[in-house]
């Protein structure tokens, strides 16, 4: 039997090159090149899970991935109380306000409508797990046209997994672990994570970069 | 035995080189963020409460940025002008407001909404 020897390694790298190869179709950015955005509103995410402390954690964590895309987001802990002293009482309410109200007071050119699907952590027998699953539209404040849309999730089950989003889940929480530092809860960490993949740039079919970075009116990320 | 044990190791960092390929490069952070968002997630946690004690850790960040020549995070200014004026020092509010202005024109718009408020405080225009 004198069959060619393919190292285990090969077979491995191989199959790790056709996983970048396969992904999903590439995002239509036509109306987000075409309104270029600088400033970016983030509303009050609308909380769907049990957890109370879910719209903080998911807000406070979308500054940075967008900041560093190159926007200037507002400072959300104003929008926070401009909200409150107006009556705004709740997120939904917040996200319900005209596109032309927004702007016309925040001067905002797009707004991000984060939703909050998961968030927390489930206690099972074996194993618990920390989830949060969030999704992001991007709506031109001026025009009321959807610029961009994704989701995105993070959970402490991906340390064991095998997939590509597993190694790669690890290397962005070492990256976001040195960033958010020493954060009280968990699911506030993974909040972090999940944001940062969400609305970080550049990704394939992210965010694109803002005219603040310095792949701003690059070609969207090719992978 | 330790034959297997190697090749995993050598498996394991093939495996990362490769996936280090397909990662994007990371970039230098555009701004030093520090416990920033921690700050505005303890401060959306307790809303109404303004959590003055994080006044001292915002200046001592503000003068560590200034001596490493490190650029400010967009609303940091904004942020601790908010506190100063829960601490009843609008003189400093005002300045610092304008401060995130000149940082960031783009957020002209709202700091501007806000110092119209902080000059006549009496008054509350509605937004809606």
């Amino acid at each position: 039997m004198k069959l060619i020897r393919v190292p285990p390694w090969a077979v491995l790298a191989f199959a790790f090159l056709s996983g970048c190869a396969t992904k999903a179709p590439p995002y239509d950015y036509a109306a987000f090149m075409k309104a270029k955005p600088a400033t970016l509103l983030v509303l009050p995410p609308v909380n769907e899970s049990p957890e109370v402390n879910a719209t903080s954690g998911v807000w406070s964590h979308a500054t940075l991935p967008l900041a560093e895309a190159g926007y200037y987001v507002l400072p959300v802990t104003l929008v926070d109380e401009t909200f409150r002293q107006n009556g705004v009482a709740t997120a939904n309410d917040a996200q319900d306000i005209p596109a032309t109200k927004l702007r016309e007071f925040f001067g905002a050119d797009a707004a991000v409508y984060m939703k909050i699907k998961k968030y927390g952590t489930s206690y099972a027998v074996l194993a618990s797990e920390t989830r949060v699953e969030v999704e992001a539209r991007i709506v031109d404040l001026r025009s009321g046209e959807l610029l961009w849309q994704g989701r995105a999730a993070a959970t402490s089950a991906e340390e064991q997994q095998q997939s590509q989003g597993g190694l790669i889940g690890l290397l962005v929480t070492a990256i976001v672990k040195q960033i958010i530092g020493t954060a009280t809860d968990a699911s506030y960490r993974y909040a972090g994570i999940a944001n940062q993949r969400l609305l970080g740039a550049p990704r394939y079919n992210g965010v694109l970069p803002g005219p603040r970075s310095p792949n701003y009116g690059k070609p969207p990320a090719a992978q | 035995m330790k034959a297997a044990s190697l090749s995993r190791r050598v498996l394991l960092v093939v495996s990362v080189a490769l996936f280090a390929g397909c990662a994007h490069k990371a970039m230098a952070p555009l701004y030093m963020w520090e416990a920033f968002p921690k700050m505005q997630y303890d401060t959306l946690l307790r809303p109404g409460v303004t959590p003055l004690e994080q006044v001292g850790a915002m200046e001592a960040q503000a003068e560590k940025a200034r001596a490493a020549g490190a650029a400010l995070p967009p609303g940091f200014r904004a942020h601790l002008g908010m506190l100063k004026l829960s601490a009843g020092d609008v003189d400093q509010a005002r300045q610092l407001w304008q401060a995130e202005k000149a940082a960031f024109p783009e957020s002209t718009p709202y700091m501007d909404q806000l110092l119209k408020r902080l000059d006549a405080p009496v008054k509350k225009d509605n937004p809606a």
